[in-house]
């Protein structure tokens, strides 16, 4: 004879368990993304300040502050610190586009044992790869709406 | 003929299954060795001191993870054949497995120390596995003298089931920390073991009195960061399975400790085992919730991987039953079937718990 259990649908059994898994700390977690993310954008303001006032235009300041960030991103991802850094700042340390550079360096740094060719030219992207091949769509795709219809 | 008219298979005599899924050994194996390799994350738990060795670093001077999983099995395999007083040629059999694709840090293994060998795969149920495959190759009389061995690797895991160590994302609290460690054990039979003068030491020796195999059971678990809950049904079932088996209750047993269900999965193994009229008590624990303190070394629900239960029971345990603390151990260990590439494809996580009787 299957012992109760066994019959349960996957639903049931799902409803058990979600009673006893612990639950995320929301309030927490919220509060760290918010200051964490809060700090990057505000360090990139200062850096676009530092650009403006060093004569640069509006347009080429927010392209230099994004490289800046990037590489600041990828320093972090590096020394081996933006991990740390995310563990606690979550969402808050993703989003920003220093967290776009740790996705594409972590892997690069992973994968590096497996050659320069399959290892890390390959597998580079194989966490930021549907955020290129989603984000480029979709902005063709604005851009086509735009050209056609404003 | 109908189905139900056969006649019933022989189970007298020298027929050594018990009931549906147990074996009853008669030349009870011995534990003639054990040795553990470490990690330094896991000797700063609840189980500091208890093991063999303890890595300095968690690549070992290697070029690559894997190496350093590699390195660590088969130092554990050569030191525990050490240990019994044997040479690498006296051993029949190696059985080991991990959790890497294609086995290859039990390959490697395999390589180095040249014993005709058998790959296993239980993911972290293959310790138990091997104690198993080694115990009826004993008492089957097949060989005198068999290692088994299972490893994982924190890093080697990472990169192969989540995501590059170096990626800033947030585990959930359900997720368990794959231990780095690696576990080596020597099994030998009655002569095997005696024609070495060392183990005629005042203590207690170790045997292998039965083993239970456990059913794939999956109940739907979807959730990768869970591993606990998908298999905590099939320990259950196994833990069950094997007191009705052997017509035994808890109360045989000084401790009966699940492989590696975490923080999750061992309550859901305690609920459902209580739904059953089956309440372990504090008598019932795991290897995952043993190796680490969750609140100082942020590992959330508790340690994972073959190394888990493998460094765990072949290190302090064993140690405990020696020094006379145990004298009969129910040992489940636990294994998540998972593959990122069914995973992704939509299919559930099956759960295995294969048990074994350590008897003192």
């Amino acid at each position: 004879m299957p012992y109760k259990f066994e019959e349960l649908s996957a639903q049931d059994y799902d409803q058990k368990v979600q009673k006893i898994k612990p639950r995320p700390r929301v309030i927490k977690n919220a509060i760290w993304a918010f200051v964490v993310g809060g700090l990057f954008s505000a360090l990139g303001q200062i850096i676009f300040f530092g650009y403006v006032g060093l004569g640069l235009t509006e347009r080429d300041a927010v392209a230099a502050t994004a490289a800046t960030l990037i590489f600041l991103g990828a320093l972090l991802t590096g020394l081996g610190l933006y991990d740390k850094i995310g563990k606690h700042a979550g969402a808050g340390s993703i989003i920003p586009i220093t967290g776009f550079a740790n996705a594409i360096v972590a892997p690069a740094m992973e994968y590096k044992r497996e050659g320069y060719i399959f290892g890390v030219g390959a597998k580079m992207f194989s966490i930021a790869g549907p955020v290129l091949a989603y984000g480029i769509t979709v902005s063709v795709l604005i851009g086509l709406v735009y050209y056609l219809f404003l | 003929m109908k189905k139900e008219d056969k006649p019933p298979l022989s189970s007298g005599g020298t027929y050594k299954k018990r009931g549906k899924q147990t074996l009853s050994f008669t030349t009870t194996p011995y534990i003639a060795s054990s040795y553990t390799v470490v990690g330094s994350k896991e000797n700063e738990g609840p189980l500091q001191g208890s093991f063999h060795h303890v890595l300095q670093d968690n690549i070992w001077g290697e070029s690559s993870w894997e190496k350093t999983e590699a390195k660590m099995m088969a130092f554990a395999v050569e030191e525990a054949i050490k240990l019994a007083s044997w040479s690498q040629v006296e051993v029949d059999f190696f059985l080991a497995g991990d959790l890497l694709n294609q086995n290859i840090t039990a390959d490697y293994t395999a390589r180095k120390v040249g014993i005709p060998f058998f790959g296993l795969f239980g993911a972290c149920s293959t310790m138990a596995e091997g104690l198993i495959l080694a115990s009826i190759l004993i008492d089957g009389a097949f060989a005198h003298r068999v290692v088994a061995a299972a490893s994982s690797h924190h890093e080697t895991a990472e990169r192969q089931f989540r995501f590059p160590t170096e990626l800033g994302v947030q585990r959930p609290m359900s997720a368990q920390w794959t231990v780095t460690g690696a576990g080596a054990v020597a099994l030998a039979s009655p002569e095997g073991i005696c024609n070495q003068e060392t183990h005629s030491d005042s203590s207690r020796q170790v045997r292998i009195t039965h083993a239970t195999i456990g059913k794939v059971i999956d109940l739907g678990v979807r959730d990768a960061a869970d591993m606990g809950s998908a298999m905590a049904p099939a320990v259950t079932h196994t833990i069950l399975r094997h007191l009705q088996d052997l017509n035994r209750r808890a109360e045989d047993y000084d401790l009966i400790v699940s492989g590696d269900l975490g923080l999750v999965g061992h309550k859901m193994s305690q609920q459902l085992l209580r739904e059953e009229g089956v309440d372990l008590g504090p008598k019932y624990s795991d290897c995952g919730i043993m190796i680490f303190d969750p609140k100082k070394q942020d590992t959330h629900a508790g340690g994972s991987g073959c190394g888990c239960s493998a460094t765990v029971v072949l290190g302090p345990l064993l140690k405990m039953m020696k020094e006379g603390l145990y004298d009969r151990i129910l040992f489940v260990g636990s294994g998540a079937l998972f593959s990122p590439t069914s995973f992704q494809q939509g299919e559930s996580i099956p759960g295995i718990g294969h048990a074994v009787v350590l008897e003192a």
